[in-house]
């Protein structure tokens, strides 16, 4: 074992190579690992556009429909409820919904493609908790005070939302409520996760 | 940058030790430097375990442990899941190679006598091993939930039945229901993913902390102990680190060429590796026609079908897989290795290795007569292997053992 | 070395399981290369098979993407019972009332073809003949005693069993199946008939059971050729590190 012919600098070569060469193997093989992990073809299966049928909604009725399983709020607004989102907005945090949180056909005064019908993803944007609809009749059943005007009440840590959605000042829910990708199929007929066709 | 490194590698050394068990296990272990093709299989049992290991966590988050779901399950990895197919044939083709390499590594041992004094416990231990990884086999197949599983892990567990007085109740027991069933399913699931690899893992490390303990033997069957230098080193031995390292990364690599070709080539391997049977969801109604284990136990089945009693053929079966631990007490010669053994040993172990490979091929046959009287004569030849080893061994006309190792 | 030329012996005998079950008259091997054979086999598929059995671990947009067929195409052409692409093949028919048509419930064809095997299949579909003691007149020379009728009759015409006649071994005439011949009558000959390309209708159709078995049989091939030519490469690098350090040694 004489060590005096040694190529050191082959053998650095060659290692450093083979470390190169492998290393590069072992992060190749983990990319199918760490993507196994991402929605499977069922979950997106199921995560499909859905139609919901909204002819038999009253005025203040709310529906909940569920996409991508996620509860989704379809709630039918009077022209007083339109009213009260004008008066309110000194009071919210972001009036003309000037933050990305809504396609470009939903950003108005009601956060809508139509004013009757508010479309919007029931999750706070604060932590993810679904906040609950409280007309303005029922706020005191939320020690809401009474100049609540109807919106959403967010249980966990409190936030408040108008009845467009828009997150009041002073909350801590950072954004206003996320208007999903939607299109009218008819009259009655509202398809929730797709809007192909729309903004073209 | 290197400087960092380094007084992180002071800082830990410190506290743990780390350099200490670097030198013990790689950088100054010394092995015999004489390590021929039979010395990759020890590292490559390490490299499929790994890979089960890995693959079985990621097949965990999308298999149902639910005779209602499993078969649907397995299904939705092999479509709906994002490389799931890649991962599930690597979990399938990887228990298949475990049992190649594993096997291999066992007759390594049979060749150079690595069982025998002073390595009894390391071959006990790699025992233990075999056993906790027939049962890891066992459990695992019925998880799939296919016909074979279902009729596969019947029968296995109607082979405790035969047993005296408690066989009914024990079998009872094992299935926690009449038949096979979603309690099974259950419990077959829970063994094989937490209980038996945490047996598996700590035996594994016990197999090698005992190993470093002595030292490896070679092809040679010489203890290059006997011979060191002046400063104690073995005069045949080298570091491990990084003389063996860099080799058996070489094997490594070949064998991942092999393993990857089956995985992309030929994952059922023409029925040998998953079997067709399986893609029928498991029906308690209806037996396939044939039913045959996976093949590396196809020995023992064979052993099982050869003896024309229940009891009999159950004992049997167990003998031949437990007959091995006693090797290093059945075997009288003071030579290790083949190279230097007589006559005797090498046409027993000729004699054996054709058993053992005819009984596996036998094991996979529809029975008939003729293959029947085969597997009682294979049978035969398989027992007296060991039965007489004391004899043949204790006459054999061994020849003399050199000194230091050929190289 | 002698264990490993062994075991690469047995490897290479083909798998006793395929034998089972009488014997097949034709041979077939599958051949996934076609595309334009997958979409006319997915088409027979889901016309014929799909109405009593189901295929329930396959969705529609995979087997799209798979084989090349458009959404567009796959709603107006290839999907009956729903309007979603990613829904997998399901039926109407529900297990009870398929037991009550054929006396069992008819299976799943999802892995189908990895269960029985594409020879197996090509022969169940080319071997139904006529057998009026079968409750819907006809027996199958592979499958014997099947409870499915003829369902591609109408592609193939009628086929009846020629007998011959030996002598057994105590002496007396046994009288077993032949071949299968094809009717000339006008009877045997419906509207749709079209016997030349029946054989074609059939491979085509258990190519794409092949492919309905295992969907990513298309394309595990060519990553295994990238995986194992990153691997020679990593091998000659890894050689040549190891006679770099074994060097030493060998002095």
């Amino acid at each position: 074992m004489s060590t005096n012919s040694v190529d050191n600098n082959r053998r650095r070569f060659l290692t450093t190579t083979a470390s190169v060469v492998g290393g590069a193997g072992a992060v190749a093989t983990s990319i199918p690992f760490i993507s196994t992990l991402s929605p499977s073809a069922k979950t997106k299966a199921i995560g499909a556009p859905v139609e919901v049928e909204i002819g038999e909604l009253q005025a203040g009725e709310l529906k909940i429909a569920q996409w991508q399983g996620k509860p989704v709020w379809i709630l039918r607004r009077s022209e007083s409820a339109l009213n009260t989102i004008r008066e309110l907005d000194s009071e919210v945090a972001d009036p003309a919904s000037e933050r990305e949180q809504q396609p470009e056909y939903a950003k108005n005064e009601f956060r809508s493609v139509k004013p009757e019908y508010l479309i919007v993803l029931g999750l706070c944007t604060h932590l993810g908790c679904s906040p609950t609809y409280v007309s303005r009749e029922n706020g005191g059943s939320h020690n809401l005070d009474s100049s609540w005007k109807g919106g959403f009440f967010c249980p966990c840590h409190g936030s408040r939302f108008d009845l467009a959605g828009r997150v009041y000042k002073g909350v801590p829910a950072p954004t206003n409520l996320v208007v999903p990708p939607h299109m009218y199929l008819s009259e009655t007929k509202v398809l929730i996760g797709d809007d192909s066709g729309v903004l073209s | 940058m290197i400087k960092y490194i380094l007084a992180l590698r002071d800082w830990i050394d410190a506290r743990f030790p780390l350099i200490e068990e670097w030198n013990k296990h790689a950088g100054q272990y010394y092995a015999p430097k004489n390590f021929n093709f039979w010395y990759y299989f020890g590292v490559l049992s390490m490299v499929v375990l790994v890979i089960q290991i890995v693959t079985g966590i990621w097949l965990t988050m999308n298999y149902k442990p639910s005779a209602d779901l499993a078969f649907a399950s397995v299904e939705y990895i092999m479509r709906d899941v994002e490389w799931g197919w890649w991962i599930r044939y690597m979990h399938s083709t990887g228990a298949s190679a475990f049992f190649i390499v594993v096997y291999l590594h066992m007759y390594r041992a049979m060749l150079y006598g690595s069982y025998k004094r002073p390595r009894e416990l390391i071959w006990l231990i790699g025992m233990l091993i075999y056993f906790t990884l027939m049962g890891e086999a066992f459990f695992g197949y019925l998880l799939p939930w296919g016909q074979m599983s279902y009729w596969g892990a019947q029968v296995i567990i109607s082979l405790f039945g035969a047993l005296p007085i408690i066989g009914d109740d024990l079998s009872l027991w094992i299935r926690g229901d009449f038949v096979v069933s979603d309690v099974t399913l259950n419990r077959f699931f829970a063994l094989h993913v937490i209980a038996l690899p945490l047996v598996l893992c700590g035996l594994v490390v016990a197999h090698i902390l005992a190993l470093h303990e002595v030292g490896s033997n070679n092809p040679d069957g010489v203890e290059i102990k006997e011979h060191k230098d002046e400063n104690g080193i073995p005069l045949d031995g080298i570091p491990f680190h990084p003389y063996y390292t860099v080799k058996d990364t070489v094997g490594v690599v070949i064998f991942l060429i092999l393993f990857a070709a089956v995985v992309f080539f030929w994952p059922e391997m023409n029925g040998y590796f998953i079997e067709h049977a399986n893609f029928v969801p498991a029906d308690p109604l209806k037996t396939p026609e044939h039913i045959a284990p996976v093949w590396y136990f196809t020995p023992f089945y064979a052993i099982l079908r050869a003896v024309p009693s229940q009891l009999g053929g159950v004992i049997a079966m167990g003998l031949a897989t437990v007959l091995f631990c006693f090797l290093p007490w059945l075997d009288r010669s003071k030579v290790k290795s083949i190279r230097y053994r007589g006559m005797n040993y090498k046409l027993a172990l000729t004699a054996f290795t054709i058993s053992f490979i005819g009984l596996g091929w036998l094991g996979m046959q529809a029975p008939t007569p003729l293959f029947t009287w085969m597997a009682r004569g294979f049978s035969f030849v398989y027992f007296m292997f060991f039965l007489l080893m004391p004899l043949y061994t204790s006459i054999d006309n061994d020849k003399p053992v050199p000194d230091r190792v050929r190289f | 070395m002698r264990i490993y030329i062994l075991i690469t012996a047995l490897l290479l005998t083909p798998g006793w399981l395929l034998a089972a079950e009488g014997e097949m008259p034709y041979e077939f091997s599958p051949d996934l290369s076609d595309q334009s054979a997958l979409q006319r086999g997915a088409r027979t598929f889901v016309n014929y098979c799909l109405t009593c059995h189901s295929a329930s671990y396959m969705r529609y947009n995979r087997m799209g993407q798979d084989i090349g067929i458009p959404d567009s195409v796959l709603l107006e052409n290839f999907m009956f019972g729903t309007d979603k692409v990613g829904d997998t093949m399901q039926i109407a028919m529900t297990p009870s009332s398929a037991e009550q048509y054929f006396g069992i419930s008819t299976p799943d064809l999802s892995v189908i073809a990895r269960a029985r095997g594409p020879e197996w299949l090509y022969n169940y579909l080319m071997t139904f003949y006529l057998d009026s003691s079968r409750p819907f007149g006809v027996n199958n020379l592979v499958f014997k005693d099947v409870a499915m009728p003829h369902v591609l009759w109408e592609l193939q015409g009628w086929q009846k069993a020629v007998y011959v006649e030996e002598a057994g071994e105590d002496g007396l005439p046994v009288r077993s199946i032949d071949h299968l011949e094809l009717m000339e009558e006008p009877a045997g000959k419906p509207a749709a008939y079209q016997n030349e390309s029946y054989e074609q209708t059939v491979s085509d159709l258990v190519n794409f059971m092949v492919y309905l078995g295992e969907p990513i049989k298309l394309k595990r091939g060519s990553f295994g050729v990238w995986v194992i030519l990153y691997l020679m490469f990593l091998l000659v690098i890894v050689y040549f590190l190891k006679k770099e350090y074994w060097k030493d040694i060998h002095e």
